[in-house]
């Protein structure tokens, strides 16, 4: 039992307690406190969008800047990937 | 990685246009039933993944080449912020939706409540649900080609 | 004390990838622990937007009398969640075929040394 084990195992147990304790102090699952923008979202998407899916007119609609940031992390993961294994390649 | 055998094989040629088919009705379908672009671009990629397990990489490698795949990749990213350039020029805000109620491709707004609506709705949703599909299709793939590469060809010098 | 399952499913997720990030050496289960960590999360941003007795929010099966629909907007940021997890985990696996090529094993003690 080295010194770093004993420091690994008390870390462990001060984050569990942590999570578990905040766990059981949750507001009770399916109550919601406040919810006026997605009351919106759902009486007017038909009219605005035009489809008949909720979350797809979220997605490429009323946020599409996320899913601009998020074809963006694609693209650098890709070119990444392809960048490591291109000097392995050359070697 | 090496092939499989003959039954395997023949099974995965008979079922690839099928798990493509329903991925790219996964893609097409996006503003009406769950769904979308990242969720058939997932299952098409997994098809073309299978398709590269089954027949082994030296097969595959043969007849299709990084640099094309690089290709329709830059085709989604380019029609995505296209698209939304497009919204810029004709509605005077970046992102805006041109298409709903013209009568131009993709105008006709459903009725309000429930019931269920043909694919001529939605606006610009189905243009970028296309782009994004091609673009995650291609990037997925790419990535576990390069994967099988890199792994074959370090076997092939080591021995 | 039963209406908090799903947050206690949450909690048993972090935690288990927690201690697979600690106390393993093979670097593949390390890995596989930041996984867990990112499904973990992803649940909880999903259990966040459930309303008692709603439905999913597509407007063809809506029924008839009440009103209730889910909140669309959680599941759209856990869309995202979703596809910065495989990016991570894309980069994260080439860097361990980089590391075995380069060390020959793939034990966590033993792949110390800076420079070669």
């Amino acid at each position: 039992m080295s010194k770093r084990n004993i420091v690994a195992v008390l870390f462990f147990c001060l984050v569990a307690v942590f999570f578990i304790f905040a766990a059981l102090l949750m507001h009770p699952f399916g109550e919601i406190e406040e919810s006026s923008m997605d009351d919106y979202i759902i009486n007017n998407a038909q009219q605005d969008t035009g489809a008949n899916n909720g979350v797809t007119s979220v997605v490429f609609d009323y946020r599409g800047f996320d899913t601009l940031g998020e074809a963006t992390i694609l693209f650098t993961a890709v070119a990444s990937v392809i960048m490591i294994f291109r000097r392995l390649k050359n070697d | 990685m090496t092939e499989m055998s003959k039954i395997v094989k023949t099974i995965t040629a008979i079922t690839f246009p099928f798990v493509t088919i329903y991925g790219l009705y996964i893609i097409m379908h996006g503003h009406l039933t769950p769904g979308g672009g990242f969720q058939g671009g997932a299952v098409v990629a997994s098809a073309c993944a299978m398709i590269l397990v089954a027949y082994g990489s030296k097969w595959v490698l043969d007849r299709v080449k990084e640099k094309n795949l690089s290709v329709f990749e830059s085709l989604g990213a380019i029609g995505f912020i296209g698209i939304a350039f497009f919204g810029l020029i004709f509605g005077a805000v970046f992102f805006k939706n041109f298409l709903v109620g013209s009568n131009f491709l993709f105008g006709i707004i459903p009725a309000s409540g429930s019931g269920l609506a043909d694919i001529n709705t939605g606006g610009v949703l189905p243009l970028m649900n296309l782009a994004v599909g091609l673009k995650v299709i291609a990037g997925l793939f790419a990535i576990v080609l390069v994967m099988a590469y890199a792994t074959t060809s370090y076997k092939e010098g080591k021995k | 004390m039963i209406f908090n399952i799903p947050y206690i499913a949450v909690v048993a997720l972090i935690l288990i990838g927690l201690y697979a990030i600690i106390f393993k050496r093979n670097l593949i289960k390390i890995v596989i622990g930041v996984t867990l960590i990112e499904s973990g999360v992803n649940l909880f941003l999903i259990t966040l937007g459930y309303r008692t007795g709603s439905v999913a929010p597509i407007y063809t099966s809506k029924p008839q009398g009440a009103n209730i629909m889910a909140l669309p907007v959680p599941q759209a940021l856990t869309l995202t969640s979703i596809v910065i997890g495989v990016a991570v985990l894309a980069l994260m696996l080439s860097l361990v075929i980089f590391i075995y090529r380069h060390y020959g094993t793939l034990d966590v003690k033993k792949v110390r040394r800076l420079k070669e």
